[in-house]
C-alpha cells in the first residue's frame, strides 16, 4: 500500500495524461465524426460512399492496427510527430468512425419532414443540417456518444504500447519499481479508470438532462 | 394573355415499378389558383412535390418563371426559396418558436436583418391570426394553428408561387375552415397557388382551374364550374358521384 500512497503523484500525472489524450481525441473525433456523418447523409453520392467506406474500414479494424499505421506508417511519408500527438491522431481517426455512427443515428431520428421543410424555404444542405437537423438530433446523440467516449477513455491505454506515458505506463513503471505491490497498484489504476469513466458518464447525463429540458 | 409561371412538360416519374406520373403537361399562369384533385394514389401529391424538386423526375421538364429546375445544390436552394411549400403534416421546426419558424428562412436564406425579419414575421402572424402565439413552440399549438404558422413561414420568403400538399388532410374538421380561410384570402389576393386537396368547397370557391388526376395522368382540366357541374370524363363523374352524394 505504501507504494500506492507514496506514488500518488505518479498516478496523478499518468492519469492526467490519460485524461488529456481522451479530451483531445474526443474533440477531434467529434469534429471529424460529425463531418463524416454529414457526408453519409449528403445528397452527393460519392461523398456518401466515401463516408461509408471510412466508417466500415476504420470501425472494423483493431485500434492497434490504426496505431501501428499512424506511428510507423506516417513517418514513412515524412510525417513526423511526437508519440503523444501520434496517439491523439490515431485515437481521433479511430473514434471518429464511432462518433459518425452515433451522429448519423441521431440525424435519422429527426422526422424527414423537418429536412423537407427547411429545404423548401431554400436552405442549403449544410444549413438544413446545422440549423434544423443537428439541434434536434443532439439530445438523441448524447447517450450513444457517452458510450463512445468511455470506450475512447479506455482505448487510450493502447498508447502505452507506442511510447506514450499515460495511465498504463505509469502503472507499469510502479510495478517495475516494486513488484510486491502489484495487486494494489493494478487496483489503483483500475479505480482511476473507473473514476474517470464514471465522471464522464455523469457529465453526459447532466448534458442530456439540460438539452432535453431546453 | 398568357404569362406562365410554372410549366411542366412531359413529366414522368416512377417509384420502383410504379409509374406515378405519366406524361404530365401542366401550365400554371401567374396569379392563377390551380386545385389538383383526384383519388388517393393518383399522383397528385407527387406532382406537387416535383415542382420544387422534393421529388426528382425521371423524364420531362419543369420550369419556374422561365428557368428550368436546377440540379441539387445552391441554385436549387435559391429556387426553392421562391417557391412556398405547405405540407400535410405542417413540418414546423420543432425546436424553434412560432416567430423563429417564420423568420429563420428570411434571416438565413435571404440575409434579412433580425429586427426586420421579426417585424415582418409578426405582421404575417397577425395576418394568419396567430400573433398572440408568437413565442410558443409548435407542439403547444393546435393543428390548425400550426398549419397557419406554416403558411406564414412560406409567405415570409415572398414566394412567386405557393404549393399546398393536402394542407387540411391532417386537421380536425373544426380546424379546416380556419386554414381554408387563410388560403382563400391568399387566392383572392392574387397569389399563384397549386393546391392538392380534397376540399371541394375550396376548389369551387377559390380555384381558377381544377385539375383532375387519376392513375398518374391528368384526366381533366377545366373551370370549377364546368368540372363540378359537367365533368367530361367518366372517371371524374364517378369520382364526384362518390364524394358528393353524402
Amino acid at each position: 500500500m505504501d507504494t500506492v500512497f507514496g506514488n500518488l503523484d505518479v498516478f496523478a500525472e499518468a492519469f492526467a495524461r490519460t485524461l488529456s489524450l481522451t479530451l483531445f481525441a474526443a474533440v477531434g473525433a467529434l469534429i471529424l465524426g460529425t463531418l463524416i456523418a454529414a457526408m453519409r447523409v449528403s445528397p452527393v453520392p460519392p461523398l456518401r460512399w466515401l463516408g461509408a467506406l471510412y466508417v466500415q474500414a476504420v470501425r472494423n479494424t483493431p485500434l492497434t492496427v490504426v496505431f501501428t499505421f499512424v506511428v510507423f506508417g506516417l513517418p514513412e511519408v515524412d510525417v513526423k510527430l511526437p508519440f503523444y500527438r501520434f496517439a491523439v491522431l490515431a485515437l481521433t481517426l479511430y473514434t471518429a468512425a464511432f462518433v459518425a455512427e452515433a451522429v448519423r443515428s441521431g440525424i435519422n431520428s429527426v422526422a424527414t419532414g423537418q429536412a423537407e421543410a427547411s429545404r423548401s424555404v431554400g436552405m442549403t444542405f449544410m444549413q438544413t443540417l446545422r440549423l434544423v437537423i443537428l439541434p434536434q438530433a443532439f439530445a438523441n446523440i448524447i447517450p450513444p456518444l457517452a458510450s463512445v467516449f468511455i470506450a475512447l477513455l479506455k482505448n487510450t491505454s493502447i498508447a502505452s504500447a507506442f511510447g506514450v506515458f499515460e495511465g498504463i505506463q505509469g502503472m507499469n513503471q510502479l510495478i517495475n519499481d516494486d513488484g510486491s505491490a502489484v495487486i494494489a497498484i493494478i487496483l489503483t489504476a483500475a479505480i482511476c479508470y473507473l473514476g474517470l469513466a464514471l465522471g464522464l458518464a455523469a457529465l453526459f447525463n447532466q448534458l442530456e438532462r439540460r438539452v432535453r429540458a431546453s | 394573355m398568357s404569362d406562365p409561371l410554372v410549366v411542366l412538360e412531359g413529366v414522368n416519374k416512377h417509384f420502383g415499378d410504379l409509374h406515378v406520373l405519366k406524361d404530365i403537361d401542366l401550365t400554371v399562369e401567374r396569379g392563377e389558383v390551380v386545385v389538383v384533385i383526384g383519388p388517393s394514389g393518383s399522383g397528385k401529391s407527387t406532382l406537387c412535390r416535383t415542382i420544387n424538386r422534393l421529388e426528382t423526375i425521371d423524364s420531362g421538364r419543369i420550369s419556374i418563371d422561365g428557368k428550368p429546375l436546377p440540379e441539387e445544390g445552391k441554385e436549387l436552394a435559391q429556387l426553392r426559396a421562391q417557391v412556398g411549400m405547405v405540407f400535410q403534416s405542417f413540418n414546423l421546426f420543432a425546436h424553434k418558436t412560432v416567430l423563429q419558424n417564420v423568420t429563420l428562412g428570411p434571416i438565413k436564406v435571404l440575409g434579412a436583418k433580425k429586427a426586420d425579419a421579426d417585424a415582418r414575421g409578426k405582421e404575417l402572424l397577425e395576418r394568419v391570426g396567430i400573433a398572440s402565439q408568437a413565442d410558443k413552440y409548435p407542439a403547444q399549438l393546435s393543428g390548425g394553428q400550426q398549419q397557419r404558422v406554416a403558411i406564414a413561414r412560406a409567405l415570409a420568403m415572398d414566394p412567386k408561387v405557393m404549393l399546398f400538399d393536402e394542407p387540411t388532410s391532417a386537421l380536425d374538421p373544426e380546424m379546416i375552415n380556419e386554414v381554408l380561410d387563410v388560403m382563400t384570402s391568399l387566392a383572392t389576393g392574387g397569389m399563384t397557388m397549386v393546391v392538392v386537396t380534397h376540399e371541394m368547397g375550396f376548389a369551387r370557391r377559390a380555384a381558377n382551374r381544377v385539375v383532375f388526376m387519376d392513375a398518374g395522368r391528368i384526366v381533366e382540366s377545366s373551370t370549377p364550374e364546368q368540372f363540378f357541374t359537367a365533368p367530361s370524363s367518366d372517371r371524374a363523374k364517378d369520382f364526384l358521384s362518390k364524394i358528393l352524394t353524402h
